[in-house]
This record gives structure tokens, C-alpha cells and sequence, in this order.
């Protein structure tokens, strides 16, 4: 029997381990000399006090939510795809590539031919080392962590050397041509008299990631081929004997996670910069993993837990922006949402199964 | 261990106090109560067993003796004196010594370097290993223990492998040996031996608890014997006062049927015909060498063989997730058995159904619930869809149907597979293929690990089956089984089939030579002779 209520297990437990992260963030905060209650009214304040706050949350929370995903179909399949910064790298080339040299009438268009060719792109990208991993049982681990470079430094190359025009001093595309620009939450909101900030990069991709959110969670529990990645997932022995071909599910929740990492690309590439840089995801792609692994590979947990991040992600960039508390210790406060959300789940889970269980206990004894 | 604490221990082993005793052991896995108050004595120089259905707490109660659980409440007393068992250390300092069911040996070490693995008396190995050896010549001398110390432990066979098991026991001075199901890996031959050195070691003053759910061992070699039922003793008795039919009723709590009853054969046209099926794994070992085997129609066929002869290998080829060559036909008809049609899908729709060996590794998703487990292998049946997505109501309609035909207990279709216990699972196993209603009917260890209750109703259904004309290829490790259930007997050895035996022309005597790969079964053979042969199995059968 499963010893605590489902409610307990998907909120109470993580809320917990939020909590102990959140605690110790406070004492490392209070030990470098800084206020961590005015750090935290900062955070939320400048994350979530404006709709300037609001429109970079969201922008960050779209790039983890597909990167998430990403991560989570792979989840399913018991396959660790690391390589989503480098397939979301290859989706902002796809990207860079439909919207530069195709003439697009109008951004709903083009936002389906970048999104497709975002996917295309990181879709081969994931299916190379899920191919090795299939056939000749190269550890998927390790191959998409070297395609993360290999990824770079292609990327390097086609900038510099093939996409960059002519005269210009930075490894960057050109401006995407206006068609192509996508509308940002404020131009989405405006019909609508809600007055939303013009300088936030949040846009139309987002509910583009909501959507990959609601699809994939549909793909999962409801569809065959959800059923056949998840049991491939719980136990390979039992797929080979109900006739699941384990290269086929490796393939294909390879090609749906590196499709959804590539999209990621319709956000920051196209929705913000509006052209393809260098180093244009910024790490999203190992942020999903951590998403993730928060969201336990579900969908709607990896939403919550990708608006977490964006939370986190914006509200420490205001935090480096007012105060002297240095940006590295963002990157310790998101370790520790990670250490306790992730790796230390049992640390909450262990205890709080043994509460659940005398307060049962008390009952069974008080009924009978 | 120094010499006073063995003569110590020698002196109050003489006196009568029980070797064991337990008083009111309980333990609480959660919500589940595996030991309820058990107390226990066993006196010193004496075999005594314990019996009980899977789940009823014998290993629990075994664990926490050997210190691998902290018991809730209750106290241990060795020799008299109460003890704390926090450790196995503890447990090995208090000349407790456990044969577990699955060995802990080191496969590439010799028989003597296991020996000392573990109890090593310094930092160099060499004086260790030669004390060992000089131990070992006076273990075999005084209990008959003979075994090869430089042998390598994966070049020995199983019923050798066990005698290592209980010398490490013994080199550590164990007084009390406890046994976890012994025999579930031995030929009948090799059980009888077992059983032999059991009765020198008791004769030589140990005390051995046998931990088994085969009452016929029970009968055989045990002086007195405990039941355990849903974590409680439910009685403790003399085994010369007893009865296997008494013994039975106390493990279930009801009146159970120990034999099967079945009407002879209406065989009809041969359904499954394979020729020459020959196998060769991943390694380049020939698991399978040219196998033939006729399996007809209202028909059961009956594998015996010792696990690790072959037997998984011809199920998979048949179930399709192995390769093999040869011939294969159902119903007249060429199976695929390399190309893109030998998969599991393609042999569902050729009317074979499969119950596998291990239903936890192969046959069930654990962590699925019910409802998702009936649909397993058949998801692709147009009545459990619904356009592109699974007909999830209907699957769960067609899963409460199932469970209430089988008696699937608790009969919830939402409950994880994981949560039902063993003989619950298999049914859900069994309601999945047996409804199919498919010609052929692959089914391996029906009743492993199953409670007796359960395997009672798990027979009726594979008889019933038979009945209605459809043809089943058996695969089981327990002899009385096959000879309880099947119409013909093929005995499995070293990859090949040794032979064809009806069930009432033949007994386990018989089977079990043909199991250790003796044909001629007029010559005289010793001992010796079925473990050399068994050993040469088992260094080119062993599975990793």
C-alpha cells in the first residue's frame, strides 16, 4: 500500500525540501554579511512585483519548460539526455535558417516553419546518440554530453564563418527580417486592456510551451506509444517480452526530447534576440534538468517547477543588480533547490512516510 | 573469536537450554506486520523447520536472527543467555551461520580464498589461506564435506557451490546453521545428498534451521517443526506427529488439495513442432543444441530440468524476444524466429500466449497498476483503443472482469502491480494470457513463489485450459509439478532435451538422473558420477 496520500507526495514533499533549501540559502545569505529577509523581498519583488518582473519570469520559465519536457520525456524512457543545451543550440540555427532565408508573410507562419525546423534540428541532433546508444550501446550519457561541445563549436564555426555578414566584427546572424518578429505578452495583452510591460521578453512561445506541456502529458498517459516508453522505461526485460523494441522506444523518446529541446530556440532566439548569438541558450539546456527532475517528469510539475526557476533565474539577476550579494550565489541558491528538490528526496520522503503512518496508526486505533 | 567464548559456547550447548529461543519477535514494515509475537525454541542438536507461504515471514524472522533487521519488540537467547544481534557480525560471533537461497560467493576466487573472504586473519593472505586449508581437511574429514579447495567457484556446480556456503558457516565455527529454501536449485540427487551432510552435521551436535516451502523436505529430514502464517506461528509440532496434509491446512488455514485432478488427455493435431532449435546468446554459448519437441493439441508438455539447462532460452525463442535457429511451426505454419517478425507482438498474433519464468522481470511492470498490466503485450488490441490514445475505461471495464474471474485479491484495478502479493500477480499474469484464448500456451514456474492456496486455483486454470483443447509447453524447477500437471514429461539437460517420459510410467528418481544428464539408466552411478556431470553443466550453462 502506498503509505502517504498522493497530495502529500506530489506537494507536500517538495514544498518541504523548498523550504530547507530556501532556510540554509537564508544562513549562507546571512553568513556573507547580507540581510536574507531584504534579499527575499528583493527577489520577489523585482521577479514578481511588476509586470516588467512578470515578463522576464515568464520569458525564463518558457525556456526551461521546453528543456524540461526535453529531459522528462527522456525520463520516461529511463534515457538521461544532458545533451539539451546542445540540441537547443541546434534548434536556434534551425531557427536563424527559416527565418533568414525563407520570405514570411506573417509571424504565425513563420513561427510554425522556425518551430519545425527548431525541432528538425535538435531532433537529429538527439538522434545521433540515440542511435549510438541503440545500436552499439555507447552510454547516452556520455555521447550527448560530448555533442553538447560538438554542438558549440559547430555553432562557432557557422557563425563565423558562413552566417555572420559581411563586414560585421560579431559571431552573430543578422537581424531577422520584422515578418518574423514575434508579439511579446504586451502586444498579446493589450487587446485585452491589460496594460503589460513593452520592455519584457516574454512572448507569444510561451504558450506555445504550455501547449508542449499539455501535449506531452497526453503523449505520456494516454497514448500507446506513452505506455510503451514508460514500461520501457520501468523495466526493459518486460518490454522485449510484451514486443516493445527497445531501439525503436530509445529513438523515438530521443527524437521527441531533442525536438522539444530544439524548440526552445523559437523563444530566446526568436521571440527575444531576433537574431542567432553565440551562446544563445545560457545554459536552459542543463537547467531543464533540474526542472525535471523537481517537476518529478511531469508535465504539469515541470510548468510549475520551470516558473520556479524563472523565478529564481530573475529574481537573483535583480539581487546581483541592488545589492552587493555576488550572482555566484544565485548559482548556490538554485544548487540548493536542486540538492534538496532532487537529489536529497528522501531525506523529506523518509520521515514524512513515517508521520503519515502514525497518524494512521492513531486512527485505525481510535476507530476500532 | 578467541577459545574461550567456543568452549564457553560448547559447555552451555551441552547443558538443555534451547540453542534458540525467541520470545515475542515482531516487526512492522510500514503498514505490514511481517512477524506478530513469535516465539520460538529450538534445541541444541536438533534439524528443525519452518514452513509457511510466501510472505508469511520465515525470511523476516530469519533476517532479524542474523541481524540484518532490528526486530520491534522481542528478545533472542542463544545457549541461554540473551543476546543483541544489531549485525551479521554479531550474529556470526554468536555461532550463527546462514546458506542463503542465492549464494554470496565470488564467482572468479577459489573455493578456499571464499572461504576466508571476509574472516582473513591478517593483511597478508597466505597464512589465512593456509589455515583455512588445514581447517578444511578437518571440516571434510568430520562432516563429509568434500570439496576441491583451489577449484574456482564458477567451474563447480550448484549442489558444490551450497557445500561451500555451509563451509563458510563452519570455518566461522557456526553452531547454528540456518538454511533459506536449500534445495530450490538442486537436482533431487543433489537434495539427498544435502540432506545427508545435514544429518552428520546434526549428529555431530549443530543445530540447523531449514527454512522451505516444500513439505516433503519438512517430513523427511526435520525433528520437529514450526508453521508461520500472515506473520504469526501458528503452531509448532513434532514432524513424527504430523501429517503433510496437517502441515498444509496449518499454512493456508483451510482444507487444501495437494494433488491435482485431472481427467486423461483428449490429445488431438500436433500444434507446436520444433526441430533441431538451436540457440547461441550473446556470449557465443549454445544455450539450446538442437532441440525437437512435439507439443499437441489438449495436451500439456512438461519440461523438467535443473534452472540454467536451456529451458528460459526455448520459452523466449518461442516467445519471440530471442533469436535462434532451427524450425519452428504452430499449426503447420514457419515462425520467424530472427527477422523482423520474431518479436512478441507477431507470436501474440500467432496465437501464443506467454506466462514468463519471472513475472516481476518480464511479465508485469511493477510499478504499473493493474488496469495498465492487463493491457500489457496487447495494447495494440483494436477494443483497448480509442484512436490514437488507449481506451482507458474499457481496459479497466475488461481488468475488473479479469480479477473477479481469477480471484485477484484484493480485486481493486487501480492498485500497482507491485502491491499485490506473489500469488495475486500471477493471477493477473494468467487471467491476461489465459483469456486470450490462444492455441499454444507457454507457461514457466506457474507457481513460484506462489502461496499454496493460490497454486491450487493456478493448476485448476492451467488444466482447464488444456480441456478446452489448447496446447501448453510447461516449464518448471519443481519436479512435483510436473509431475502433477503434465501428460508428457521432456527432461531438459545441458541444452538438449534427454529424453521423453510419461508421468505414470516414470518417477523422480527417474527424472532426476535424466536432470543431471544420465540416459542409461540401468548402470550403476554414484554420487560422483551425477556431480561431475552436473559440474561440467554448470561451467558452460552458468548465466551471468
Amino acid at each position: 500500500m502506498d503509505v502517504m496520500p498522493k497530495w502529500a507526495e506530489v506537494v507536500l514533499v517538495p514544498l518541504i525540501s523548498l523550504l530547507l533549501a530556501a532556510i540554509i540559502s537564508a544562513l549562507v545569505i546571512l553568513a556573507i554579511g547580507e540581510d536574507p529577509v531584504a534579499a527575499v523581498k528583493l527577489m520577489v519583488t523585482g521577479a514578481l512585483g511588476s509586470t516588467y518582473g512578470w515578463g522576464y519570469t515568464l520569458y525564463y520559465a518558457t525556456n526551461f519548460m521546453f528543456t524540461g519536457l526535453a529531459v522528462s520525456i527522456a525520463f520516461h524512457a529511463r534515457l538521461f539526455n544532458i545533451g539539451g543545451e546542445g540540441q537547443a543550440m541546434l534548434g536556434g540555427l534551425g531557427v536563424a535558417l527559416a527565418c533568414l532565408y525563407i520570405p514570411w508573410p506573417h509571424w504565425s507562419l513563420a513561427l510554425i516553419g522556425a518551430a519545425f525546423m527548431a525541432g528538425l534540428f535538435g531532433a537529429v541532433w538527439a538522434a545521433i546518440p540515440a542511435w549510438l546508444q541503440a545500436k552499439r550501446g555507447s552510454h547516452i550519457v556520455i555521447t550527448t554530453i560530448m555533442f553538447n561541445f560538438i554542438a558549440a563549436a559547430l555553432l562557432n564555426y557557422v557563425l563565423v564563418n558562413m552566417l555572420r555578414p559581411k563586414g560585421s566584427m560579431d559571431p552573430a546572424t543578422a537581424r531577422f527580417p520584422d515578418a518574423t518578429n514575434l508579439p511579446t505578452l504586451h502586444d498579446l495583452l493589450a487587446p485585452l486592456g491589460i496594460a503589460f510591460s513593452k520592455a519584457a521578453p516574454a512572448n507569444v512561445s510561451l504558450l506555445v510551451a504550455v501547449a508542449a506541456c499539455f501535449a506531452l502529458w497526453v503523449l505520456i498517459w494516454r497514448t500507446r506509444l506513452g505506455y510503451e516508453i514508460r514500461a520501457y522505461g520501468h523495466s526493459e526485460s518486460a518490454a522485449r517480452y510484451a514486443g516493445i523494441s527497445p531501439v525503436k522506444i530509445t529513438m523515438i523518446a530521443m527524437i521527441i526530447s531533442g525536438a522539444l529541446a530544439g524548440m526552445m530556440a523559437t523563444n530566446n532566439v526568436m521571440g527575444e534576440a531576433e537574431r542567432l548569438v553565440l551562446n544563445s541558450t545560457e545554459g536552459a539546456g542543463f537547467i531543464g534538468i533540474a526542472v525535471a527532475l523537481m517537476g518529478r517528469s511531469h508535465p504539469l510539475g515541470v510548468f510549475i517547477a520551470a516558473i520556479l526557476f524563472g523565478f529564481l533565474y530573475q529574481g537573483g539577476a535583480e539581487l546581483a543588480l541592488w545589492t552587493s550579494i555576488p550572482r555566484e550565489l544565485i548559482v548556490v541558491i538554485q544548487a540548493l533547490v536542486i540538492l534538496f528538490t532532487g537529489a536529497l528526496d528522501n531525506m523529506v520522503r523518509i520521515p514524512l512516510e513515517k508521520v503519515f503512518l502514525a497518524l494512521r496508526r492513531r486512527k485505525t486505533r481510535g476507530a476500532g | 573469536m578467541t577459545p574461550e567464548t567456543t568452549t564457553e559456547r560448547q559447555a552451555t550447548a551441552a547443558s538443555t537450554a534451547p540453542a534458540i529461543e525467541l520470545k515475542g519477535i515482531s516487526k512492522a514494515f510500514g503498514p505490514v506486520q511481517a512477524n506478530k509475537d513469535i516465539s520460538i525454541r529450538v534445541m541444541p542438536g536438533t534439524i528443525h523447520g519452518i514452513i509457511g507461504e510466501n510472505g508469511a515471514g520465515k525470511s523476516t524472522l530469519m533476517s532479524i536472527l542474523y541481524g540484518f533487521y532490528k526486530a520491534d519488540k522481542g528478545e533472542i537467547w542463544i545457549n541461554g543467555s540473551r543476546t543483541e544481534i544489531p549485525d551479521s557480525q554479531a550474529a556470526i560471533a554468536a555461532g550463527i551461520g546462514m546458506v542463503f537461497q542465492h549464494f554470496k560467493l565470488v564467482e572468479n576466487f577459489t573455493v578456499l580464498e571464499n572461504i576466508i573472504l571476509g574472516a582473513e586473519d591478517g593483511r597478508l593472505l597466505k597464512p589465512s589461506l593456509a589455515k583455512a586449508r588445514r581447517t578444511l581437511v578437518e571440516l571434510a574429514n568430520d562432516y563429509g564435506l568434500n570439496v576441491d579447495p583451489d577449484a574456482l567457484i564458477q567451474d563447480i556446480g550448484v549442489g558444490m557451490q551450497q557445500r561451500v556456503e555451509i563451509l563458510k558457516a563452519l570455518y566461522r565455527q557456526a553452531d547454528i546453521l540456518i538454511l533459506d529454501e536449500p534445495t530450490g536449485v538442486l537436482t533431487p540427487a543433489e537434495a539427498d545428498q544435502l540432506f545427508r551432510i545435514l544429518g552428520r552435521l546434526k549428529s555431530e551436535g549443530k543445530t540447523i534451521i531449514l527454512i522451505t516451502h516444500k513439505l516433503r523436505e519438512i517430513m523427511e529430514t526435520t525433528d520437529t517443526v514450526s508453521v508461520m502464517r500472515r506473520g504469526e506461528m501458528t503452531a509448532t509440532v513434532k514432524t513424527s506427529e504430523t501429517s503433510p496434509a496437517e502441515l498444509a491446512e496449518l499454512m493456508v488455514g483451510r482444507k487444501v488439495l495437494l494433488r491435482v485432478d485431472k481427467t486423461p488427455a483428449q490429445t488431438g493435431e500436433v500444434v507446436l513442432d520444433i526441430k533441431g532449435l538451436t540457440v547461441i546468446d550473446d556470449k557465443g554459448v549454445e544455450r539450446l543444441r538442437g532441440v525437437d519437441l512435439q507439443v499437441c493439441a489438449g495436451e500439456i508438455l512438461g519440461i523438467a530440468g535443473v534452472a540454467g539447462n536451456g529451458q528460459s532460452e526455448l520459452l523466449e525463442v518461442l516467445g519471440g524476444y530471442q533469436g535462434g535457429t532451427g524450425e519452428v511451426r504452430l499449426n503447420g505454419e514457419l515462425l520467424d524466429l530472427t527477422g523482423h517478425l520474431s518479436d512478441g507482438q507477431s507470436r501474440r498474433n500467432h496465437g501464443i500466449a506467454h506466462v514468463p519464468e519471472d513475472r516481476q522481470r518480464e511479465g508485469l511492470i511493477m510499478e504499473y497498476q493493474a488496469w495498465e498490466n492487463t493491457a500489457f503485450g496487447y495494447h495494440h488490441d483494436p477494443a483497448y483503443r480509442a484512436g490514437l490514445l488507449m481506451n482507458n475505461t474499457a481496459i479497466r471495464d475488461d481488468t475488473t472482469g479479469k480479477m473477479e474471474r481469477f480471484d485477484v485479491r484484493p480485486p481493486n484495478p487501480k492498485l500497482a502491480a507491485k502491491n499485490f502479493s506473489g500469488g495475486n500477480q500471477q493471477k493477473i499474469v494468467l487471467a491476461r494470457e489465459i483469456e486470450r484464448n490462444p492455441d499454444l500456451l507457454l507457461i514457466g514456474q506457474p507457481t513460484r513463489g506462489v502461496d499454496i492456496g493460490a497454486i491450487e486455483f493456478i493448476h485448476q486454470q492451467i488444466v482447464a485450459l488444456r480441456d478446452q483443447g489448447k496446447a501448453i509447453l510447461l516449464v518448471s524447477v519443481e519436479l512435483e509439478e510436473i509431475l502433477a500437471l503434465s501428460d508428457r514429461i521432456a527432461v531438459m539437460f545441458d541444452g538438449r532435451v534427454m529424453g521423453e517420459r510419461l508421468p505414470q510410467d516414470t518417477d523422480e528418481k527417474e527424472l532426476g538422473l535424466l536432470m543431471a544428464g544420465i540416459t542409461d539408466t540401468d548402470a550403476p552411478h554414484s554420487v560422483a558420477e551425477v556431480e561431475a556431470n552436473l559440474a561440467k553443466a554448470a561451467s558452460a550453462e552458468k548465466r551471468t
